[in-house]
């Protein structure tokens, strides 16, 4: 029988966010190269990890073909260097693919069957768009399982602006302002920057390096959001402003047994407590981490109110704001994506779970008066993602003050 | 001595006969380091894929040394903190663009290519700022020569050559390389990659070779290559990473060691390819300068060194030579269509003796399918398949192949002395005695038992394929398939093919040849065919001259100029007495007045030896016994006389066979003698030598090549020679 075993985040890196397109500085990257180069950066950042003690590499994406396709994980852990007697493979979540990733892991560890893991993901948006190549059963739409607006993530985000009318435009664009701020502040007080693994890039000009995100607008105003054009529908709220962007990028993170960090003398950044995901009406998918975030609470034997800080990821302004309206949570609350979010560094679908959980990771050092912290998501086609971890540097003194 | 100032030199003769260069291009982007510094990372990009790799003629050198100009006045500013020099992927770059070495027209024209080489890659030892070169592809001649002339080197672990093989093609490393690389690495590191590995077979070095020399200062695996040699640069740049080289020379290698190692390798040279070459002593010159003296100086050396061999005869038939290998000989003249070729899926080897077992070797290693031997009586067979299981078992224990292919392999070869086993052999070789009757009844008993399709090969060396398929009721699928030994090693192959041969017989053989990695040309079916007939001219030419009384130091005197790989009497001796008799008798029966036959050849077969040797093998002398034989001679003649006879002829042969269309061209003969004979680059061959000594022009008032390929005529200066 395995013996059960606490889950610990050890560590986390990503590559620089792009922006996705011809002109964006991945162009000319291949998605698995940078997946590659995130693994081999935590490899090297954490030498400390014998690495043919890893049991497993769990990498996410959600266009699986071509450079994104051939089972990741396993073609990933040998691109980059681990010993081929680690096995890996690929997951889809969607947006929550990382996410999946990390909890996948976390449960193989939590079992006991599995020591050390390496779970991340990988979106290369501008060689994959997304839902390309798919090919919908038409019965969703012919049978009503879905709304047209469901398989259209901005029109998604208009159907919350429907439902709750007092999340007006203007509200998501404050909010979207508040994030490019937020993540101006937070690179200018470096606190970003650590967990960049920088990427080299090439263009018909030469070789360059991608060590900062490229789609952070700081100097974004609140007038300027105000003239943006309404893509999904004449007259709407969501904009390119007050939502994330199309993006690539790819993220990795280091999880393992309490018992395992503790034997090989790793650091630990974040202790799992629960997780859960959650499914919605797909047609307002962003509503998804309220069901999840209630689970994962319910699970924990937590309350919302013993959350002390949140990393929600950005999809759309009024998918957060709906989150934090629910839980009576302001829309500024500084417990709230204290470094910004995707609206500013962008939403690489599959990557993104592991960077919010990069960012709780490095909060969690700097508040040691908090001892639980959520990261969540919404998630395409109806899903909410929420995993809440437990500060290690907690104390109680400082939580007193 | 004063030094040249290359920012004064006009370079724009080179510019105009460079008109169709394919421009690398150095583009620069700035990549931030810490602590707010800047990289100014230069791309070297001729905007082909790796298939074209970068390559530097006079366009690319001068927008090179423009690019670092600018950079100079960034760095002076303060704007830049050091200068990075990278490639394409895969390719840093594959050295000097020589397309246009034939058309140099002056001795001056020569030595500013090389002063245009110093003048661009100079500059990246006067930026005012560290530089650096991330070695992160092939880096060879003049590509590798971008490194020596930076600060720093970092090289990618999985960089498939790395190398300066100029000596291979008659130059020199002057572009630096002589002088930067001795002072880098050492005196003896530095013979070996500037001499001794170019005269390897243009051997390479890898990465991790490159790191051992102290060529690169670290390697980084290739997936985060650039992104590691950046943040290794930005160490060096801060100040925190310190670089050690402990190959560089001290005080001490330069007093004792330098000259010394020097002198070493020079007779080994020496020993090894004599002193017709001349390259590889014009750069042994220059590595023994590089000892003492200043960069100014050393480039200065190597402006005048370049000139001269650009000027010279050798390196134009070196580049003649070396495109012969690398173009020509992957497009054999008069090649059929090759979805011709038929599928080979099993092959048949008639004959278990030792030729014939290292076909079967070769045949099963390459194509990897069912190879089944035969032979008169199964103690052959088995004697046959324990030598290949043997052999295999040698290769998996030198790691060159893995222990399934091993079992794969083994599991591929069987022997029987039933030849209903052939019958679904698509291809059947035989290697039998050298004898008409016997391998015209090889294959009329085989052919009882094979398909009509089934493809035959002969590995005669001197009977006609013809002949041989006289018998056979279907002669069309029969041809020649004449291998050198050892089988393994020499890469050529002659195709032999007969009035009666068809052409899908013809492209199996072909593209077979490609599977077995072998260079094939087709010849006719004539005696001799190409290598043996030249070299059964020069043999039989020798041991005439010997007859005649000549004493055997004169007679390998009077070739010397040649600078073949080995004296005729060396060379009667490695093919084996017997056999060199064998191959006058069978010439001189076919062209009686031209191919002497020698029966002091005979006599010494049968006494075993020519020269004498030491217990190591090395030669001594000559036999004491082999001279007895010989003597008695009464006519002997000056080395002129038979330098002369020798050229003379072999312009008559090869013009008899040329005009006989033996093969289609005087590149097919040349390409054979290289690979089939190992006979030089600095020759050209043999045609471009016989051209430029005017044995053509004496014996039919022309030339083979027209223009002959030989240089502007200006000897070697005297400075280099020190």
């Amino acid at each position: 029988m395995a013996e059960r075993a606490e889950v610990v985040f050890v560590d986390g890196v990503r590559t620089p966010f792009g922006r996705a397109g011809e002109k964006g500085m991945y162009w000319n990257t291949r998605a698995d190269d940078l997946v590659v180069k995130a693994i081999i950066g935590l490899m090297e950042r954490n030498a400390g990890v014998p690495p043919e003690r890893i049991d497993d590499v769990a990498i996410a994406a959600t266009t699986q073909t071509g450079d994104q396709g051939l089972t990741l994980g396993r073609t990933a852990a040998l691109l980059a260097g681990l010993p081929k007697s680690v096995p890996g493979f690929a997951i889809d979540r969607m947006c929550a693919g990382a996410m999946t990733a990390v909890t996948s892991m976390g449960s193989s560890i939590g079992f006991g069957a599995y020591d050390l893991a390496i779970a991340g993901g990988v979106e290369h948006m501008g060689r994959h768009p997304m839902g390309f190549g798919a090919d919908p059963n038409p019965r969703f739409l012919s049978e009503r399982l879905v709304s047209e607006d469901a398989l259209n993530m901005g029109a998604t985000a208009e159907r919350i602006h429907d439902r709750f009318p007092s999340y007006t435009k203007e509200r998501s664009d404050r909010f979207a302002l508040r994030s490019q701020q937020k993540v101006a502040a937070a690179y200018d007080a470096g606190n970003i920057q650590p967990d960049l693994i920088s990427v080299a890039t090439r263009s018909e000009s030469g070789w360059g390096l991608a060590t900062r995100d490229e789609a952070p607008r700081p100097e974004t105003t609140m007038e300027g959001l105000s003239t943006l054009r309404t893509p999904f529908r004449s007259h709407g709220r969501v904009t390119a402003g007050n939502a994330s962007g199309l993006n690539d990028g790819a993220s990795a993170c280091l999880l393992a047994s309490g018992a395992t960090a503790k034997e090989l003398g790793l650091g630990v950044k974040m202790i799992m407590t629960s997780f859960a995901f959650a499914g919605v009406e797909p047609e307002v998918m962003g509503l998804g981490p309220v069901p999840s975030t209630e689970k994962a609470l319910r699970k924990a034997g937590l309350s919302i109110t013993d959350i002390g800080l949140f990393e929600l990821n950005e999809a759309f302004a009024v998918q957060v704001i709906s989150f934090l309206d629910h839980f009576g949570i302001d829309d500024d609350d500084p417990r709230v994506n204290e470094y910004g979010g995707a609206i500013a560094v962008g939403h690489p679908l599959a990557s993104s779970g592991v960077r919010l959980m990069n960012q709780l990771a490095h909060q969690f050092e700097s508040h040691p008066e908090v001892r639980y912290g959520l990261t969540a998501m919404c998630i395409g086609l109806g899903q909410g993602g929420t995993v809440i971890w437990e500060n290690p540097h907690f104390n109680k003194k400082a939580a007193k003050r | 001595m004063s030094t040249t100032d290359y920012n004064s030199l006009d370079f724009s003769s080179l510019v105009a006969i460079s008109g169709d260069e394919i421009v690398t291009h150095s583009f620069v982007r700035d990549v931030p380091l810490s602590a707010g510094r800047t990289l100014a990372l230069v791309t070297l990009d001729n905007g082909r894929d790796h298939t074209r790799p970068n390559t530097l003629g006079p366009v690319t050198l001068l927008e090179f040394a423009a690019t670092m100009e600018k950079l100079t006045t960034r760095a002076g500013r303060g704007e830049i903190h050091g200068v990075a020099v990278t490639g394409k992927p895969f390719i840093l770059a594959a050295g000097a663009d020589l397309s246009k070495v034939a058309e140099i027209p002056s001795l001056e024209a020569g030595k500013l290519l090389s002063q245009l080489g110093h003048h661009a890659l100079g500059k990246l030892d006067t930026l005012g700022v560290p530089s650096f070169v991330f070695i992160n592809g092939l880096a060879l001649g003049g590509g590798l020569e971008i490194g020596l002339n930076a600060g720093y080197r970092t090289v990618d672990a999985a960089v498939p050559a790395i190398a300066l093989p100029e000596v291979f093609l008659g130059l020199i490393p002057g572009w630096g390389g002589s002088y930067l690389l001795p002072n880098l690495i050492g005196i003896e590191n530095a013979l070996k990659v500037i001499i001794e590995n170019p005269l390897k077979n243009n051997r390479t070095l890898t990465g991790a070779d490159a790191l051992e020399l102290g060529i690169a200062d670290v390697m980084f695996d290739s997936a985060r290559f650039l992104e590691d040699s950046i943040a290794w640069a930005d160490g060096v740049i801060a100040g925190s990473t310190k670089v050690s080289r402990p190959n560089a020379p001290g005080k001490i290698e330069r007093l004792v060691k330098w000259d010394v190692a020097v002198g070493i390798a020079r007779k080994m040279l020496v020993n090894r390819i004599g002193e017709v070459a001349t390259s590889p002593y014009v750069a042994l010159d220059l590595l023994q300068a590089a000892k003492s003296g200043s960069r100014a100086e050393g480039f200065q050396r190597e402006d005048d060194a370049l000139a001269g061999l650009i000027a010279g005869d050798q390196l134009q038939a070196s580049i003649y030579a070396f495109n012969l290998v690398q173009k020509r000989a992957k497009r054999p003249a008069g090649a059929p269509d090759k979805k011709l070729a038929r599928p080979i899926t099993k092959v048949g080897v008639i004959g278990a003796g030792l030729m014939a077992s290292q076909f079967a070797l070769l045949f099963v290693r390459r194509l990897r399918v069912p190879v089944v031997i035969t032979d008169l009586d199964q103690a052959r067979v088995d004697k046959g398949v324990a030598y290949i299981h043997d052999e295999i078992a040698a290769l998996q224990t030198k790691n060159r192949i893995s222990p399934d292919e091993a079992n794969r392999l083994r599991a591929l070869v069987t022997g029987t002395t039933d030849r209903s086993l052939f019958s679904d052999a698509d291809w059947v070789i035989e290697a039998v005695f050298e004898e008409i009757g016997v391998k015209q009844s090889v294959f009329a008993e085989i052919e009882k038992f094979i398909s009509p399709e089934t493809i035959l090969a002969t590995n005669t060396s001197s009977l006609s394929v013809e002949e041989i398929g006289s018998k056979l009721a279907h002669p069309e699928r029969l041809l020649g398939f004449h291998f050198f030994n050892p089988v393994a090693v020499m890469p050529l192959i002659e195709v032999v093919n007969t009035p009666q041969t068809d052409e899908i017989t013809l492209a199996t053989a072909m593209v077979i040849a490609g599977k077995l990695r072998k260079n094939a040309v087709i010849t006719r079916d004539t005696p001799g065919f190409v290598v043996n007939r030249v070299l059964a001219k020069l043999l039989g030419e020798a041991m005439h001259a010997v007859d005649t009384g000549t004493p055997f130091e004169i007679v390998e005197a009077a070739v010397a100029p040649f600078g073949l790989p080995m004296t005729p009497f060396e060379l009667l001796e490695l093919v084996g007495l017997t056999v060199g008799a064998h191959v006058l008798d069978t010439h001189h029966a076919a062209f009686p007045d031209r191919f002497f036959e020698s029966d002091n050849l005979h006599k010494l077969a049968e006494h075993g030896k020519i020269l004498e040797r030491d217990a190591k093998g090395r030669r001594t002398g000559f036999d004491r016994g082999a001279l007895k034989i010989v003597a008695g001679g009464t006519t002997p003649m000056t080395a002129e006389q038979i330098l002369q006879r020798v050229e003379d002829g072999l312009v008559d042969e090869i013009k008899r066979m040329l005009d006989d269309d033996v093969v289609h061209a005087a590149e097919d003969i040349d390409l054979c003698m290289i690979l089939g004979a190992g006979w030089p680059f600095q020759m050209g061959g043999i045609t471009p030598y016989l051209d430029r000594v005017g044995a053509s022009e004496r014996v039919f008032g022309d030339t083979f090549h027209t223009p002959p390929i030989r240089g502007i005529g200006v000897q070697l200066p005297a400075v280099t020679r020190s």
